[in-house]
């Protein structure tokens, strides 16, 4: 059945490229947006008690929705097709990566934030050189969460035409054709496992050498 | 050094002020402790002066600098800041930690790696050692020996120190205080400290201010505030071995007669002070005690009479 599923790649190249290139091309996108989106929001929102807690519960409701959900709804509003499945999965991204924003901006020691404001530490300066260093292993957890996320996320683009490894899935199933089926589902997990790790390695090499466990 | 004059502070409109025209000078190179119980203002006080609480009204002067009218970032650079959790940077080693407001100056590399070893040497740390390493890596008092290093970086004039011994245990509280005391005397910082217990306020202050309900109820030095308490509230608060708490401040050193004592007579430290002396005759029902010097060798008699006597002519001379 694996060799029936390589043969498949063999003989089809720019399809299985095609589609590999859309995946990561649309995995990669939504995460970088999303990031843009929540990384920002998260700080301000971090500031005001009220609106962190708004925002957390937000996306946490975000999260719940299944991602076929999420697809299903973009499509009466944007239609078919790559761009609405970028918007789809960026919606499916935000909540980790806000949510842990939030959390590792607040869980910055109180006393920490105030011996720097107490020093002299411009907002500014509290910002850049204490609150974020501090806070970015869990950004970069929230990060990875919503990589893994989307890349899985990803195949149900296939639904509303977004394309990617997910055709070869839908047809699969379609067809009865597991071999037509192995093609999308085996890069999709090693896409996934992949993104995890490379995250994961990221989170440990931007980790202060301070906040190191040992 | 600091003038503070009829300063107010309410943190909710309709509730009970937090500092209540509060007036206090203090001057240079002494340690003004403020203690009070919990919720007193002293605190908020101290707060106001680097201005991480803004007044509603009142005025500070720092040496001879309107606080209020100075960019606050400004001020607090030129202001030590010590706080009970110390606040250590976790994600910093402890030279990046110390080197903070040098940094913020724009000290060069050289001038603060220099700086920052001398810090190290002196709160009796390790600088080779101890330079790199992290503030998880450290205990309590080292936290709190870096943690005064750190508000020491540049050489600021004024200190605030917010309970800075208070997560210690008692041992190591006890020991950081003296060090501390001979270090801030020596550099003749003028220093506002905040402190909930007494005991502390007596071996640190050279005057202390007790605050109740955001007032000054008294402020004097510590012999004055345990010989004549201003009110009840101030005598309960500094507790009823205050006779005591006076006789720890007093020295053996000149009450001390020159006669021989006799033979079975306690010995008695000549550094100590008057309280463990009377404790020490107590304890073993001596009517005098042999003084020894720090060799062990017997400089003269103390005897529970010149205790009494002294304690009475300090009181005298008070009045």
């Amino acid at each position: 059945m694996l060799a029936d599923a390589w043969r498949y790649i063999e003989t089809h190249p720019t399809q299985f490229v095609t589609a590999l290139g859309v995946h990561v091309a649309l995995s990669a996108c939504a995460l970088a947006i999303a990031a843009l989106i929540a990384i920002p929001l998260g700080i301000v929102a971090a500031r005001r008690a009220g609106f962190a807690l708004a925002a957390i519960n937000a996306a946490n409701i975000g999260r719940t929705l299944p991602s076929l959900a999420v697809l299903a709804l973009v499509m009466p509003i944007l239609g078919t097709g790559f761009a609405p499945s970028l918007v789809a999965l960026t919606l499916l991204a935000v909540p980790p990566i806000l949510t842990n924003t939030i959390a590792g901006i607040i869980g910055v020691e109180r006393d920490v934030v105030d011996a720097a404001h107490g020093m002299g530490m411009t907002a500014r300066d509290v910002l850049h050189r204490i609150e974020i260093p501090i806070a970015t292993p869990i950004v970069f957890a929230g990060l990875r969460t919503s990589a893994v996320q989307v890349v899985s996320g990803a195949v149900l683009a296939a639904f509303i035409g977004g394309g990617g490894l997910g055709d070869f899935i839908t047809a699969g199933i379609a067809m009865m054709a597991v071999p037509l089926l192995l093609v999308g589902a085996i890069p999709v997990t090693l896409l996934s496992l992949g993104a995890d790790y490379l995250f994961g390695t990221l989170e440990r090499r931007l980790t202060p050498q301070g906040l190191r466990a040992e | 050094m600091i003038t503070l004059t009829a300063l107010s502070k309410r943190f909710a409109n309709g509730a009970a002020p937090a500092v209540d025209a509060l007036s206090l000078d203090i001057g240079e190179g002494e340690i003004c402790v403020l203690i009070g119980p919990s919720g007193c203002g002293k605190t908020t006080t101290m707060r106001m002066i680097n201005r991480m609480v803004e007044p509603d009204s009142g005025t500070i002067v720092v040496g001879d600098r309107d606080v209020t009218r100075i960019d606050p970032v400004e001020l607090r650079r030129s202001i030590g800041y010590v706080i009970q959790q110390v606040g250590l940077f976790p994600h910093m080693t402890i030279a990046e930690n110390i080197a903070t407001v040098p940094r913020l100056l724009g000290w060069d590399n050289a001038q603060i790696g220099k700086r920052v070893d001398e810090l190290l040497e002196r709160v009796h740390m390790d600088p080779a050692r101890d330079r790199n390493r992290y503030p998880r890596e450290l205990s309590g008092g080292q936290k709190q020996r870096v943690g005064v290093a750190r508000a020491l970086a540049a050489d600021p004039p004024v200190m605030l120190m917010d309970e800075p011994f208070g997560a210690l245990d008692p041992i190591t509280r006890e020991s950081l205080q003296d060090e501390f005391l001979r270090i801030l005397h020596e550099l003749r910082k003028t220093i506002v400290f905040v402190t909930h217990d007494i005991d502390e306020a007596i071996r640190m202050g050279t005057r202390i201010a007790i605050m109740r309900a955001g007032k000054l109820v008294q402020y004097d030095t510590p012999e004055v505030i345990l010989a004549r308490p201003a009110d009840p509230f101030v005598e309960s608060f500094v507790g009823a071995d205050r006779a005591l708490k006076r006789l720890s401040l007093l020295a053996v050193d000149g009450h001390a007669n020159n006669e021989p004592p006799p033979a079975d007579a306690p010995r008695i430290a000549r550094s100590g002070n008057l309280r463990d002396a009377l404790s020490s005759l107590l304890s073993v029902e001596a009517s005098c005690g042999a003084v020894v010097d720090v060799n062990g060798a017997v400089t003269g008699t103390l005897t529970l009479d010149a205790i009494r006597g002294a304690f009475a002519v300090k009181a005298e001379a008070r009045r």
